[in-house]
């Protein structure tokens, strides 16, 4: 069918040929292939980077500068505890199958995501959530257990994302949503093909058709990119080819902020890292421009605490620990190691990791402090680290956006238990009033940064390179996601 | 002959049970829990005991072996955890890439191989025979994944008449097979010079025997009994290389598979490892031991066909 379709395409192409054609379809390059298309299901990045705003929609979204936008939720009401949630649903907006998007969908979606059974990986999302009512076909109630300050941040991410009973079964291979985009193809192992929406309710993209490739190999990113297969590239894997870029008239390069606070993480429970002194030795030690250098050829910004710098209430706490090896072997003295000590570091695949490890590995050196690198697939780390939590120090970029909550959880694998945070963290959570909110992420932004629970090393860059004339393109990723809503070419 | 046969069945029979529990046991051991590795860091426990249940992971060891084996003896090859759609599907998409891939290596290897391997055993010594020796010693030497490159750089980067990678699929022949062409290029190099090194010994063996200088004394001039006896009886050792050569090229282009950025099994397999998508590795590699335990099985009947005494012996 779609051939036929395809086929009618082409004939309107050639019948209006004589005209300046122009172009309305997209390549666009990332790294890794989806496993499956469910977002509801997977925590695998690349499904978002794929159907996030093209495909699926959810009440509220992220905009390109990480602020959260109404999306299938037209306005909304907060009930004055904080507790109920009202919201209206945009109206005429239907499933790419043709039936209609109502407040049924909505309780559907939420209650799979909440329910016993599910397998969404961001169940925490809605953990608060104790019951969603159906008001009217266009409106929905949401009742929450106690006030949530990040409830409207939780509905934007990818995972919140409103799918429809009739298409649930088979959403994996064949996502069915409300977004500007229908899914039509997926060869596996090589390209996904998205299709304008022609029935969308909001306003209609320029493209009328984006083909999304998948290639995790540098030098085959680059040669890609170089012999013009694909238009975009997001998330180019080899930055030291940026430059070759940039002074070709070709291209331009994007450079953004991710979510992801890159940290070395402690293991705060295993002795001697359950020493404050010893944490605070480590981040002494560390020299992060050069890590920033060496590792991402430039790109990252430093972070000193785990929050993005980006963010309108980031607390610079860089002064808490500056490069300083002397200060460091003085507090591993004070601690007791005055002739060092051993320990592992664990390191993850991506490149950050591997090479950042190794400078890591000599900087520690330096105040007399050894490790023993072992690289690992992320399998194996989410085994050995994550879950069994038989790690000294690891490596790991946290991409969630707003994580700071893991530190409140005293059984996340680098085990930090601070009851003072813990309960700064339940208020903050309870707390709607943005003022109150500010001051609060400060103060909890503090406390880690002073505890020196981990080494804050650098906030995640994402590089983007595309052929000149694409525009609109995201530059930041405050989540996974390659919005092609607003991505046209320039005449 | 039906008793040689009968043992030679039973042996495969064998020979893939065993393949079978190597397999499961091997891929059993490896670290990480698949369904942990799916649900990422935030995943809470229940979540994941939930998809673990769903993949049939709370079972026993001994029940999934079964489970497995059974099915595969139904033709039943799974579903694969991550992409949520049956191994049998995934295997049919890939294998459209990875043996076309193969059979065009291997043609161009032996179009490359034969003529080269004939002249230089022919022109002992010369000129044209060091200059191939040389030529083969590169290609012995230097991987394909180098040449891979190289082709990418001047082909798809500076001349564009290639595109990088990536595959269109079957719907255009002519597209598909010219987006093997660089790959199936730079796979067929170092094993043209192994095969060409193999043609020219073989035949300079051959030129030594008896039969030639008989032929010889016959009155056949030297290209003539070349032609006509030698290369005939050297082609045993080279169809020999040729075999072990296509099953190496069926399952050993994963390199260049993720250099060009094609959907093959090879990168079926990898990306599966690394996602643990442990039923589609298990059934990938069975199939793949099976093809080659087949073949081998074909081989021996092959023989004994051709040579009386293994009958006998049998």
């Amino acid at each position: 069918m779609h051939h036929l379709k395809r086929f009618a395409a082409s004939t309107a192409i050639v019948l209006c040929g004589t005209t300046v054609l122009a172009q309305d379809s997209i390549t666009v390059a990332i790294q890794l292939e989806p496993p499956n298309l469910d977002p509801t299901g997977g925590a695998a990045q690349a499904i978002d980077s794929v159907l996030y705003a093209n495909v699926f929609e959810g009440l509220t979204r992220f905009a390109s500068d990480g602020s959260i936008i109404r999306g299938l939720a037209q306005s909304w009401d907060i009930s004055d505890d904080g507790t109920v949630y009202t919201f209206n649903l945009a109206a005429g907006v239907t499933f790419h199958d043709g039936t209609t998007m109502n407040a049924e969908d909505v309780k559907f979606s939420l209650d799979r995501a909440r329910a016993e059974d599910s397998t969404n990986a961001q169940k925490g999302l809605f953990a608060g959530i104790t019951d969603v009512t159906v008001i009217e076909p266009l409106s929905v109630q949401i009742i929450l257990d106690q006030p949530n300050g990040n409830f409207l941040f939780n509905l934007a991410w990818g995972d919140a994302v409103i799918v429809a009973p009739e298409s649930i079964e088979n959403i994996a291979s064949n996502p069915v949503g409300t977004g500007p985009f229908t899914f039509t193809d997926w060869v596996q192992g090589d390209r996904i093909e998205l299709t304008r929406n022609a029935d969308y309710w909001g306003s209609a993209p320029a493209l009328e058709s984006a083909t999304f490739r998948f290639i995790s190999d540098p030098t085959a990113a680059f040669a890609a990119v170089m012999a013009e297969d694909v238009d975009a590239f997001i998330g180019f894997p080899a930055p030291e080819n940026l430059p070759q870029f940039e002074a070709d008239p070709r291209f331009q390069v994007l450079v953004g902020n991710t979510e992801g606070e890159t940290i070395l993480s402690t293991n705060n429970k295993m002795p001697p890292f359950d020493n404050v002194l010893v944490r605070q030795a480590v981040a002494h030690a560390i020299d992060r421009q050069a890590i920033i250098d060496g590792a991402m050829f430039g790109l990252g910004t430093p972070i000193g605490t785990h929050f993005a710098p980006h963010h309108p209430d980031y607390v610079d706490l860089l002064a808490n620990s500056p490069h300083d090896p002397d200060r460091a072997r003085e507090l591993l003295a004070e601690a007791g190691f005055a002739d060092g000590f051993t320990t592992t570091l664990k390191l993850p695949p991506p490149s950050y990791a591997r090479r950042g490890g190794e400078i890591i590995a000599a900087q520690l050196r330096e105040v007399g402090i050894e490790t023993e690198i072992t690289n690992l697939e992320w399998a194996q780390w989410i085994e050995e680290v994550f879950t069994n939590k038989d790690f000294g120090l690891s490596i790991v970029s946290h991409t969630e956006p707003m994580d700071i909550g893991i530190y409140a959880n005293p059984d996340y694998y680098f085990q930090y238990d601070n009851p003072e945070f813990q309960t700064l963290m339940e208020k903050l959570n309870a707390t709607t009033d943005p003022a109150d909110r500010s001051d609060l992420l400060a103060k909890v932004q503090t406390i880690i940064s002073e505890d020196y629970v981990n080494g804050y090393l650098f906030e995640l860059a994402v590089a983007t390179v595309a052929k000149a004339d694409v525009q609109g393109l995201w530059v930041n990723q405050p989540t996974a996601a390659v919005d092609l809503t607003g991505v046209s070419w320039s005449e | 002959m039906i008793r040689y046969a009968l043992g030679r069945l039973t042996s495969l029979v064998i020979s893939l049970f065993v393949a079978s529990l190597v397999i499961f046991a091997v891929i059993e051991v490896i670290p990480g829990d698949p369904a942990a590795f799916m649900l990422g860091v935030n995943a809470r426990p229940d979540t994941i005991a939930a998809l673990r249940a769903e993949m049939g992971l709370d079972q026993s060891v001994v029940t999934r072996y079964f489970d497995w084996v059974t099915g595969l003896l139904r033709g039943d090859f799974g579903q694969s955890w991550t992409y949520k759609t049956p191994v049998a599907e995934l295997i049919a998409d890939r294998i459209w890439v990875s043996l076309p891939l193969a059979i065009y290596a291997l043609i161009l290897s032996t179009l490359i191989a034969f003529p080269a391997g004939i002249y230089a055993a022919s022109h002992r010594g010369g000129p044209g025979d060091i200059t191939i020796m040389g030529a083969t010693q590169l290609g012995v030497a230097v991987p394909n994944f180098w040449f891979a490159m190289i082709l990418v750089l001047i082909f798809a980067i500076n001349l564009r008449w290639f595109s990088a990678g990536g595959f269109p699929g079957w719907d255009n022949p002519f597209q598909a097979v010219k987006s093997l062409t660089l790959p199936a290029i730079a796979l067929a190099l170092p094993q043209a010079a192994i095969l060409a090194r193999v043609m020219r010994s073989s035949l300079l063996d051959m030129l030594g025997e008896d039969f030639i200088r008989t032929a010889r004394a016959k009155g056949l001039t030297r290209r003539q009994a070349l032609w006509k006896h030698a290369v005939r009886n050297a082609l045993i050792p080279v169809l020999t290389i040729i075999g072990l050569q296509f099953s190496f090229l069926l399952a050993g282009g994963i390199i260049i598979e993720q250099v060009f950025f094609l959907p093959g099994l090879g990168r079926l397999i990898f990306q599966s490892i690394s996602a643990r998508d442990l039923i589609v590795v298990e059934s990938v590699v069975m199939l793949l031991v099976f093809t080659v335990i087949v073949v081998n099985f074909a081989v021996d009947i092959a023989y004994a066909a051709v040579d009386p005494r293994l009958r006998a012996k049998a």
